[in-house]
């Protein structure tokens, strides 16, 4: 599809695919007709500048080399591959895991499909009160991605794993996970995927059900990423993401939770790190609609060199949402003068009886910290790493698993040691 | 081991001279004291020693067995022998007590060209350090200093000061903030790293540590000088008289 015409929103035809997707696709190319792509004066990108996102070309982005392992090597699990947004079966492991379906999108064929009750669905109530068109576009021309379904807590943890290999490649990708009672997910994502990515997973976690994801992106600096999570949880269940952000031109990350069922839980934790045209965007928006959820945002920056680092948050709790527990936490650390952060942290609230708490910082390296520890011989240096990796600590904590826990700080080390 | 000379000091930002000549030798081995006043500039010789910004070197030399301090970054200083128990230590969110602690071992000993402690060597020496200190292990995982009770910090202190194993201890104010039992804990602790080849300089206010810590010389110091230098009795004289008797026989 030209990108002229994905400008012009009306003209944009709904990707081929499985019957049962089809009228969720021809929705979504609707709505986009009606809202048009995000521009400069919409509110929603005040901070943020859209158009490299929806320019007709993806800029060139280099090809990422180096010498470091990819991220989770180490890491047991069911690797599902694609290359600049196309599935690659033959660089995919075999997609066969005791408890868990895994298709691809693009040869999802049943007449009914279990997912179709959450393709495009999950998306379109996202898109109220606030219009998410990239999403929308996604839905409705992304032709590949994975449907997963988990009926029983599966042995190991299925990791996305996107690869670049074409310097000017504009990839979809459109995913969508439903986690059924009782069980629970690990999901890994990481890797360069193309030069420009918009990807959408809507992930639907059943009452008692539990839902961890863990994502490493970034480490490419020159590609342009728009990513959404559109996640539905049941009674009881649980939802936890974090994702680490190393370098990257551009990057928005779009959350969108619903609490629909009594007693949920929902953790969204970001660490980023970037200097010079780094530009993070986090947007999270969390709607508490059930009795009793609690959720939970933690969003670290380190910028410096002109980095530029968003946060738009906002948490809503509707009126029979009673005894919500809604924490809030986003914070910046700029290393110099020339980093910058823009916040703008948001609470509405209709019921009465709530615990809801926002906080946003933006400092600098406390200067006396950094002489206590220098007074104890610790080089300048290592003393601000040290100092850095502590302010992200509270983020990283909210990895569950110790072994990611552990490679994300020794990641975000070596990411240091390599700036000093 | 350490010789301060005619040390002038003001601040960077703004106009004021804070000491005004200070003259001290500490020789291999001695255990001076420095009393004196709220004000007098006690803490601003500790900081200047240990290299803190913001102060201004307007005069005067430090040295520690003959090397220019005052020329080297802090982390120098202290790979150099020279350490700083702070009046009031840093909390430091994020970063364990443990952690910190071998981080500034081993940058130590790499600053030296030593090698590096092993971590079953230092888990074992900091355990015995912590155990005499009367350190809860919990305190040791707990970042630095954050939620430390005033004696748990002062404690902390002398724990590091125990793994560090400096040539040059400077201690500000160890035992304000401390009941009677963490000073003996403290002062035992110091004393404990009493050695031939290791000096100490205690800055107090009180005399009451230096009846566990017994200085071989006191120091008094006003209005950023030394007026006043004697034996440990010049200690119990301004325990018995205050500090005006002495300061308006020395004005
Ligand atoms: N950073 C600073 N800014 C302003 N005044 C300072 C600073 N450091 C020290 N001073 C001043 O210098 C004098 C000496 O202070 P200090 O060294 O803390 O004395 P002491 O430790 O003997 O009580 C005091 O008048 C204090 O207010
Ligand atoms: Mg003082």
């Amino acid at each position: 599809m030209g990108a002229a015409e994905k400008n012009m929103g009306a003209a944009i035809t709904p990707a081929d695919g499985p019957a049962w997707a089809q009228s969720a696709r021809d929705d979504a190319a609707a709505r986009l007709a009606a809202t048009g792509l995000p521009g400069r004066r919409d509110e929603y990108w005040k901070y943020t500048d859209p158009t490299s996102l929806t320019e007709p070309e993806a800029a060139q982005a280099a090809l990422f080399k180096s010498d470091e392992s990819p991220f989770f090597d180490g890491i047991d699990r069911l690797r599902v591959v694609f290359v600049d947004g196309v599935f690659d079966a033959d660089a995919s492991d075999n997609l066969t895991l005791e408890g868990v379906e895994i298709e691809r999108l693009a040869e999802a064929n049943a007449d009914i499909h279990w997912a179709k009750g959450i393709f495009g669905v999950l998306e379109a109530n996202g898109q109220i009160p606030v219009v998410r068109p990239l999403a929308a576009l996604n839905t409705a021309t992304a032709a590949d991605g994975v449907l997963i379904r988990v009926t029983k807590t599966p042995s190991r943890p299925i990791s996305l794993v996107y690869r670049h290999a074409d310097e000017r490649s504009d990839a979809m990708l459109h995913h969508v996970v439903r986690v059924e009672s009782g069980a629970s997910l690990t999901l890994l994502e990481n890797g360069p995927a193309a030069a420009r990515f918009n990807k959408v997973m809507e992930i639907d976690v059943a009452d008692g059900a539990e839902f961890h994801h863990v994502r490493a992106q970034g480490r490419d600096h020159e590609r342009r990423v728009a990513t959404h999570m559109f996640a539905r949880l049941g009674q009881e269940s649980v939802f936890k993401s974090f994702t680490l952000t190393m370098n990257g031109v551009l990057t928005r990350n779009e959350v969108v939770i619903e609490l629909t069922g009594d007693d949920a839980v929902a953790h969204v934790a970001g660490a980023a790190v970037g200097d010079g045209d780094f530009h993070h965007d986090d947007t999270v928006f969390i709607t508490h609609d059930a009795l009793r959820c609690e959720s939970r945002q933690v969003f670290k920056k380190v910028l410096r060199n002109g980095a530029t680092g968003v946060f738009q948050g906002k948490i809503l709790v509707k009126k029979d949402a009673q005894k919500t527990d809604g924490f809030q936490l986003s914070q910046a650390l700029l290393l110099d003068d020339d980093a910058q952060f823009l916040a703008k942290p948001e609470l509405e609230i209709y019921a009465d009886d709530v615990l809801c708490s926002h906080g946003s910082t933006t400092g600098a390296i406390d200067e006396d910290a950094l002489f206590y520890l220098r007074s104890r011989g610790v080089p300048t240096v290592e003393a601000q790493d040290l100092l850095v990796l502590a302010f992200l600590a509270e983020a990283i904590e909210e990895v569950e698993a110790e072994d990611i826990a552990e490679e994300l700080n020794t990641r975000l080390t070596g990411w240091l040691e390599r700036r000093r | 081991m350490l010789k301060i000379t005619n040390l002038h000091v003001g601040l960077e930002e703004e106009d004021k001279a804070i000491l005004k000549g200070v003259d001290l030798s500490v020789g291999a081995g001695e255990v001076h004291a420095i009393m004196g006043p709220n004000g007098s500039g006690k803490s601003t010789l500790s900081y200047v020693l240990a290299g803190r910004d913001g102060y201004e070197v307007t005069d005067g030399s430090a040295a520690l067995d003959g090397e220019d301090l005052l020329e080297m970054e802090p982390e120098e200083r202290a790979a150099a022998g020279l350490f700083l128990a702070f009046q009031y230590p840093v909390e430091i969110p994020g970063v364990g007590n443990m952690t910190f602690l071998r981080t500034a071992v081993n940058a130590q000993r790499k600053a030296r060209g030593e090698e590096e402690m092993s971590a079953a060597d230092f888990l074992k020496a900091i355990r015995e350090n912590a155990k005499t200190l009367k350190i809860d292990p919990d305190m040791l995982k707990r970042p630095v200093n954050v939620g430390f009770s005033g004696g748990e910090k002062k404690r902390n202190e002398i724990l590091q000061m125990a793994m560090l194993e400096p040539r040059m201890c400077v201690l500000d104010e160890t035992d304000s903030g401390l009941d009677v039992d963490a000073m003996k804990l403290v002062s035992e602790g110091v004393n404990a790293l009493r050695d031939a080849g290791r000096s100490f300089l205690v800055i107090t206010h009180y005399q009451r540590l230096l009846d566990h810590i017994k200085p071989d010389v006191v120091h008094i110091m006003a209005d950023g000088r030394i007026v006043k230098t004697g034996g440990p009795d010049l200690a119990l004289e301004v325990e018995n008289n205050g500090y005006a008797d002495i300061l308006s026989e020395v004005a």
